[in-house]
C-alpha cells in the first residue's frame, strides 16, 4: 500500500514548480473533501428552497416541496461518508462526539450535522408526511411495507384535525428554525476553509457566505432537474409557474454568488498582498480552465445568461424549460468546479508562496474517483428509497409513483 | 419617614449602579496603558524555546539526518520533521531557493557563481507557536501544547483529518503513512525531559541550532536572545513562533 503512495509521490516529485517545503508535496485533502462541501450545499439549497414554500409563503414552489425535503434529506445522510472514507484512523471519528476541542471549527460538525439530521429534517419530513404515514400504516398491501409504516408512526395514529394543525404548526416553527441551520450548515462548511489563515487562498471572512449562495444556486439546480428528469419519467407535466418561480430564486442565488466571488477576486487583485503573485499564477496555470470556464463562464454567467434571458423576454415553454435544464446542469457542474478550485487549488501552490505541487486523481483506491463516483451515486439511491418509501407526488397514494394520481 | 428611606435607598443604589457600570464602560480607554502582555516563560518553568544561526549553518544536513533515525520519520523524500533549505539569491534580484531530500542529498552546483549576491542555508522545524494554529483546528484535541511549551501529538487519538497540517503555515507537519495519523517535530520531547539535548542540536557542528529554557535567565537560549537581534516567520500571522533566527532575510519563507 506504502508502495504505491511513495511511487505517486517520487513521480509528483519530478513535477513540482519552483520552491515548496518538502511535506508538501503530498495534497492533503482529495476529491472526497472536494464532495463534501458540494453535497453539504446540495443539502442547504434544497432546504432553503423547500422553506420558501413553508415560511415565505411562496405557493407557487409546492410540487417541489417534498421533492426538495427529501433531496435534502438523502444527501444529508451522506454528507459525512467522504469525511470519514478519508480519514486515517475513521475508527476514531466518535471522538469528535465526545471530546470536541472548543476551539476547532471540524468540531462543530457533528453537532451541527446531528442537531440539521435530527431536530430539523427528520422531524419536518415526519411532521409533513405523519397523516399519510398513518394512513398508509392501515392501508398498504404489502405486509413489510405496512409494518415499516407502522414503525414510523411512532405509535402516533391521531390524525384529527385539531392533531393535524398542531403538526402544520410545529412543521412550520421547525422550519424557521431549519433556515438559519441551513444556512449555519453551510456556512459553517464555509468557515471550515475561511478560517485558515495559513492558506490565503482560503482565508477571507467572505468563504462562508460565498459557500452558502452557492449551495443555494447549486440546491436549487439540483432540485429543479430532478423535479424537470422526474415529471418527464412518470409522464407528467411540469407546472411552469413552479418552474418559473423557481428560476427567478435561482438567479438571484447565482448573481449574489457570483457578485460576491468577484468582490472577493477584486479586493484581492487590488490589495495585491505577499500572496497576490503565487495565487495568479494559480489561476492563470493550473486552475485556468477549471476557474474560468468551467467555473465562471459555464457555471455562472451561461446560466445567468439563459434565466436573465427568460426573464427580459417572452420565450414559449419549451425552450424556457430548456434552458432552465440547460442552466441547472451547467449551474452543477460549475459549483463542482468551484469546489474542486476552492479545496484543490488551495493546495497546489506552497506555503512558502514559491511553487506548485500537483495532484493526480487515482482511479482506484480509497480516495480514488471510484469511491467520488460512488459517494456522489449513493445521494440518488438513497433518493430513490426515499420517494418509494414517502413519495412526494400532490395527492400521492402509497402506490409507487408511476401509479399515482397527481392532478 | 419609612418612604423617605426607601427613596433614599433607591437613589443611592441607583446611582452606585451607574457609577459602576460607567466605569467598567470607560476601562477600556486605560488599556492602552497595560499593553504589555508578560510571556509565559515568566510564569512557567521550565519553557522550551528553540533559536537558529543562520550565518553558522553549513548546509550538512546531519541534523535532519539524526532527526530522521531518532524520531522514527519516514526514510522516503516526502516527510521531514525538520530541514534545510539553501538560498542563492542573485545580483539580478532572482531567488534560488532548493532542498533536495531535506538537505541530505546534498545541494546542485550553483551555476554563475559571479551573479550570487548572497547565499545562506536556513533551517526549517516546528516554530513552536505560542498561538499554535495547528492545536487550534485539531477536533479532537490530539495535538495539544505541553506546560512547558512544546506542540505534541498524541498518535493514539489523532484520527488522522489533516486539518492540522493544512493550518500550520510554515508546513512543519506532514502525515505519517505508518501510523496514519498527523506527525511534526516534537523538540524531541523524551530526551529534552531528560536533560538531554535535542538529536538536531546534539549533532549540529558549528553550533547553528540552539536550544534552551526561555525562563533560564542564565540559558544560552535567553543569552543568544539578548545578545542577538531575531527575527520569525511569519510574524504577521500573530502565531507568536517560539522559534527565532539570526541573520534573517527577507526573502525567506
Amino acid at each position: 500500500m506504502h508502495a504505491q503512495l511513495f511511487e505517486s509521490l517520487s513521480h509528483a516529485l519530478t513535477q513540482v514548480q519552483g520552491y515548496i517545503y518538502p511535506n508538501e508535496l503530498e495534497l492533503q485533502w482529495s476529491i472526497l473533501i472536494v464532495l463534501y462541501p458540494y453535497i453539504t450545499g446540495l443539502v442547504a439549497g434544497a432546504f432553503i428552497l423547500a422553506s420558501l414554500e413553508r415560511v415565505f409563503n411562496v405557493k407557487a414552489v409546492k410540487p417541489t416541496y417534498r421533492l426538495a425535503l427529501l433531496t435534502a434529506l438523502a444527501f444529508l445522510i451522506v454528507a459525512p461518508l467522504p469525511l470519514n472514507l478519508h480519514l486515517g484512523h475513521p475508527e476514531r471519528a466518535f471522538q469528535i462526539l465526545f471530546t470536541p476541542n472548543p476551539t476547532s471549527a471540524m468540531a462543530m460538525f457533528g453537532f451541527v450535522y446531528l442537531w440539521y439530521l435530527m431536530a430539523v429534517l427528520l422531524m419536518e419530513v415526519w411532521l409533513d408526511y405523519r397523516k399519510e404515514i398513518v394512513g398508509w400504516s392501515k392501508t398498504e398491501p404489502w405486509a413489510p411495507k405496512r409494518l415499516f409504516y407502522k414503525i414510523v408512526t411512532f405509535g402516533v395514529d391521531n390524525v384529527s384535525p385539531r392533531s393535524l394543525e398542531i403538526d402544520d404548526k410545529l412543521g412550520k416553527a421547525l422550519t424557521v428554525i431549519g433556515l438559519p441551520s441551513a444556512v449555519l450548515l453551510h456556512g459553517y462548511v464555509g468557515f471550515i476553509f475561511g478560517s485558515i489563515k495559513a492558506n490565503p487562498w482560503w482565508s477571507t471572512p467572505l468563504m462562508p457566505i460565498i459557500f452558502l449562495f452557492s449551495a443555494m444556486a447549486s440546491g436549487i439546480a439540483g432540485v429543479l432537474l430532478l423535479y424537470m428528469i422526474l415529471s418527464a419519467y412518470r409522464n407528467k407535466d411540469t407546472d411552469m409557474k413552479c418552474l418559473d418561480t423557481i428560476g427567478k430564486f435561482f438567479l438571484t442565488a447565482l448573481v449574489l454568488a457570483f457578485s460576491l466571488e468577484m468582490l472577493e477576486t477584486i479586493q484581492q487583485i487590488y490589495e495585491a498582498e505577499e500572496h497576490f503573485d503565487i495565487l495568479s499564477l494559480l489561476v492563470q496555470g493550473k486552475l485556468y480552465f477549471s476557474v474560468f470556464f468551467v467555473q465562471l463562464l459555464m457555471g455562472s454567467l451561461i446560466p445567468m445568461f439563459l434565466l436573465g434571458l427568460i426573464q427580459l423576454t417572452d420565450l414559449p415553454e419549451k425552450v424556457r424549460k430548456a434552458f432552465y435544464a440547460a442552466s441547472a446542469t451547467f449551474c452543477l457542474i460549475g459549483i463542482f468546479a468551484m469546489r474542486w478550485n476552492v479545496v484543490i487549488g488551495g493546495q497546489f501552490f506552497s506555503k512558502s508562496l514559491r511553487g506548485f505541487t500537483t495532484y493526480k486523481l487515482e482511479l482506484v483506491g480509497r480516495e480514488g474517483l471510484l469511491s467520488a463516483v460512488v459517494v456522489m451515486i449513493l445521494p440518488f439511491v438513497i433518493l430513490a428509497a426515499l420517494i418509494y418509501l414517502l413519495p412526494p407526488w400532490e395527492n400521492a397514494e402509497h402506490a409507487p409513483p408511476a401509479k399515482s394520481s397527481e392532478t | 419617614m419609612r418612604g423617605l428611606q426607601r427613596r433614599q435607598f433607591l437613589k443611592i443604589s441607583t446611582a452606585a449602579l451607574f457609577g459602576s457600570l460607567m466605569t467598567k464602560l470607560a476601562a477600556p480607554l486605560a488599556w492602552a496603558e497595560d499593553f504589555y502582555r508578560e510571556p509565559p516563560w515568566k510564569r512557567k518553568k521550565p519553557y522550551w524555546g528553540f533559536a537558529v544561526d543562520i550565518d553558522k549553518c553549513i548546509g550538512c544536513a546531519k541534523c535532519v539526518e539524526a532527526c530522521k533515525i531518532e524520531n522514527n520519520v519516514p526514510k522516503e523524500p516526502f516527510y521531514f520533521r525538520t530541514w534545510v533549505e539553501r538560498y542563492v539569491l542573485r545580483k539580478n534580484g532572482a531567488v534560488e531557493v532548493v532542498c533536495p531530500n531535506g538537505g541530505m542529498d546534498g545541494y546542485p552546483d550553483i551555476e554563475d557563481e559571479g551573479g550570487v549576491a548572497k547565499a545562506f542555508f536556513v533551517p526549517k522545524l516546528c516554530n513552536g507557536c505560542e498561538h499554535s494554529p495547528c492545536v487550534q483546528v485539531c477536533p479532537v484535541g490530539a495535538t495539544y501544547k505541553t506546560e512547558d511549551g512544546v506542540v505534541l501529538i498524541d498518535k493514539d487519538y489523532c484520527i488522522g483529518c489533516r486539518y492540522c497540517i493544512q493550518a500550520c503555515p510554515y508546513g512543519t507537519r506532514y502525515f505519517n503513512p505508518v501510523t496514519q495519523t498527523a506527525d511534526k517535530c516534537s523538540m524531541c520531547y523524551h530526551r529534552i525531559t531528560k536533560g538531554l539535548a535535542t538529536a538536531c542540536v546534539e549533532v549540529c557542528p558549528t553550533g547553528a541550532r540552539i536550544f534552551g529554557d526561555l525562563s533560564d535567565p542564565n540559558s544560552a537560549l535567553t543569552k543568544f536572545r539578548e545578545d542577538n537581534k531575531t527575527e520569525s516567520l511569519k510574524v504577521h500571522m500573530g502565531t507568536e513562533p517560539k522559534l527565532v533566527y539570526k541573520g534573517f532575510d527577507k526573502e525567506i519563507r
